[in-house]
């Protein structure tokens, strides 16, 4: 009699960590939403990552279609070679572009896809060729700060109206627009 | 008289750390022999579920009520620190990967070791200290397979579900007090958390923790036991001595699979 | 003796240097009651201990059955522990079994008897002791006396043919000790089994036993039946049956002068 009900509270003991565990993987986890199962491989150069990790989502429009698998250093080329696994249920053409964004200004950094128009698509070990590093925040405030006072030296009996009007040009050029793409 | 003082002392630390040694040794000759008589604990299941009984369905009112304290506790903590840098939503994933990657696995195992490690040494001890492992023993019965297995075993079934537990109610009562109390929105929270709490990285490797510590802290308490002076005051020592080793053990393999799992 | 079915030959033992036992010879012969009596700490109970294999000889050997038991492997050992079966000195029943499953575990461990059948056996040990309608209580809501009863139906559960007692007296009033004395006796009778029991209790001990030898100093002092023993004229013999307070067993334990000490106890 006593037994039946210790066998009992153990059945019910551990089916709760079973629960918990279920519960943990599809409310918690990421287990649903990024249950890539098959991946096929490609690889990118990048001359700088900026602060990419291994396990970064690989993105297009938004949605996650991979991750980022390994990042290793080429000492030929002086570039990074970054590993992407992708989701088989995903085709991109083999002129895709790859750029490594962050999220927000602060945030992550991931890698997007862009789809190009080639008809032929990515398979298992291609490198993706065209690539866009990542923005890395002190180049380019740097960069903005040099074109601001090469332009005040390039014209220095301009009006204030002038000056703001190719301080916005030296905007345009620097790579900020990367983000607004 | 300085130096007789200063050599009596070294030898008493020489002495202190060979017990040590010894001890420890013993205790992994009895972490071995536990592994090869493991046989009869699976082979009669029903003495292995008996232990989890006790140690781990009586554990679940003081894992359960802690983690629900513990859980909304980190929400408070971190609601205030979050809300400065505008990112209170993210109180989800501070919670989540904070419990199931340490406060889980740990907390389980700290608490475990009070609740359950306790019970092992002093019923181990006592066990030896009437005689009752002797008469095992003269029956042809093996203790070590019959009584340290089933305990061993059930320990190390017992934890993990215990910290799972303690994850997910840890979480449920962050959520309490995140979304009805502070007003996070709902769908922030969890979708922050699931964007950023990994299945394989995080919930895993905090069970595979929590299975570690099963071990560490049952055998612990399981030697103890064993080793015990039958004495009152001998059990009374070795169930203190469960207490501060298993929690020691447990922090310290902490650092070392934490290390390990994120260098991987 | 012929028949001797566990004999001690010239058995040395000791812990850390200091030697308990110096060489020892009994002899157990088949069907009797023997007790082997001495003072407290004399090292009867590790007697005990080494006939069971549970501690190993310093020097000489243990037989039972003809096979010398520290010679055996651990396999070697337990089968012939299944021959045994001991009562030690406080029951050490299972605190965590009932009554029924202390006498079923020998049983429920060594054989694949279906549930019936271990039923019956169970009865049936517990009615040989008496208690079977105590069979659903718990070790912790039994007085001393039907512990060690209950203790001794679990260790005949198997029929063993040598049964030992630890210090089967102690702490038990005289009605428990009569009925203790009665059971040892018919059941060694009624099994066919030989007895090994440990005590410090003459009067009891005189009154049933076949033979008995006398332990002192490691050695074994005297032996002979009950009334030769009444009749011997051995000092020790003598001190012990009679409880004398003093004689060759001295009442000070092994101290320096009680003069000199006195001198230093300032320190």
């Amino acid at each position: 009699m006593e037994r039946t009900t210790i066998d009992l509270w153990v059945g019910i003991f551990v089916a709760l960590g079973f629960a918990a565990l279920l519960g943990l993987a599809m409310k918690v986890g990421n287990l649903t939403t990024s249950s890539i199962g098959q991946t096929y491989l490609v690889t990118a150069n990048f001359e700088n990552i900026g602060g990419l990790k291994p396990r970064a989502p690989v993105k297009s429009a938004g949605v996650v279609v991979g991750r980022v698998s390994e990042i290793t250093f080429d000492p030929k080329t002086y570039e990074a070679v970054v590993s992407l696994n992708i989701d088989t249920r995903y085709n991109f053409p083999k002129d895709t572009f790859a750029n490594i964004y962050t999220a927000g200004l602060l945030g992550e950094q991931y890698i997007g896809l862009e789809a190009g128009g080639d008809e032929v698509n990515l398979k298992n070990g291609d490198k993706i060729s065209q690539t866009q590093d990542a923005v890395v925040l002190e180049k380019l405030i740097s960069q903005f700060l040099y074109s601001k006072a090469t332009e005040s030296d390039d014209k220095p009996g301009k009006t204030a109206s002038a000056s703001t009007e190719s301080g916005v040009d030296a905007l345009d050029a620097s790579p900020l627009d990367k983000i607004g793409k | 008289m300085v130096l007789h003082k200063l050599k009596r002392m070294l030898s008493k630390l020489g002495a202190g750390c060979i017990n040590k040694i010894w001890r420890l040794g013993a205790g992994g000759r009895l972490f071995w022999l536990t592994l090869v008589s493991s046989g009869e604990s699976f082979r009669r299941f029903r003495l292995t579920i008996r232990e989890i009984y006790f140690t781990g369905v009586l554990s679940l009112i003081i894992i359960l009520v802690s983690a629900f304290f513990v859980g909304m506790v980190l929400a408070l903590q971190g609601y205030h620190t979050l809300q400065k840098y505008g990112s209170s939503e993210a109180i989800g994933v501070l919670v989540a990967l904070a419990l199931v990657r340490e406060l889980g696995p740990v907390v389980t195992a700290l608490l475990f070791a009070g609740r359950a490690g306790t019970a092992i040494t002093a019923e181990i001890g006592l066990m030896k200290a009437t005689e009752q492992l002797s008469a095992m023993e003269m029956m042809a019965v093996s203790p070590i397979a019959r009584v340290i297995a089933p305990r061993f075993w059930a320990g190390v079934i017992a934890m993990p579900v215990l910290a799972t537990l303690f994850s997910m109610v840890g979480i449920l009562g962050g959520y309490l007090v995140a979304v009805p109390l502070i007003g996070v929105d709902a769908g922030a929270f969890w979708s922050q958390m699931q964007a950023n709490v990994d299945w394989e990285y995080d919930i895993l490797n905090g069970v595979l923790k929590s299975v570690v510590f099963g071990v560490a802290c049952t055998m612990i308490a399981l030697f103890e036991g064993y080793d015990a002076p039958p004495t009152a005051e001998g059990v009374s020592r070795a169930t203190t001595r469960t207490v501060v080793s298993s929690s020691l053990a447990v922090l310290g393999l902490d650092f070392i699979l934490t290390s390990f799992m994120i260098a991987v | 003796m012929a028949n001797a079915i566990v004999e001690i030959k010239d058995l040395s033992f000791g812990y850390k240097g200091r030697l308990l036992h110096k060489g020892i010879n009994m002899t157990f012969p088949k069907g009797k009651v023997v007790a082997i009596m001495g003072g407290s700490g004399s090292g009867k109970t590790t007697l005990l201990r080494l006939i069971g294999g549970q501690l190993k000889p310093t020097k000489g050997h243990v037989e039972v059955g003809g096979e010398v038991v520290h010679k055996q492997d651990r396999e070697g050992i337990y089968r012939l522990r299944r021959k045994m079966g001991m009562l030690f000195q406080h029951g050490a029943l299972f605190t965590d079994l009932s009554v029924f499953e202390n006498v079923a575990f020998p049983m429920r461990e060594h054989t694949n008897l279906p549930e019936s059948m271990i039923r019956d056996l169970v009865l049936l040990k517990l009615n040989a002791v008496g208690l079977r309608g105590a069979h659903a209580l718990m070790p912790t809501e039994l007085s001393g006396g039907m512990a060690r009863r209950i203790a001794l139906a679990r260790a005949i559960a198997l029929d063993p043919s040598i049964i030992m007692y630890d210090e089967p007296f102690a702490g038990l009033d005289p009605i428990s000790m009569a009925v203790i004395c009665d059971l040892i006796r018919s059941l060694n009778d009624a099994l066919g089994a030989t007895s090994i029991i440990v005590t410090h209790d003459v009067e009891e001990t005189f009154q049933f036993a076949d033979y008995v030898y006398f332990v002192a100093d490691g050695v074994v002092a005297a032996e002979g039946t009950p009334e030769d023993l009444r009749k011997s004229e051995l000092p020790f013999v003598h001190q012990f049956v009679h409880g004398e307070k003093d004689g060759p067993v001295p009442f000070h334990y092994a101290a320096p002068e009680y003069h000199a000490s006195l001198l230093r106890g300032a320190r």
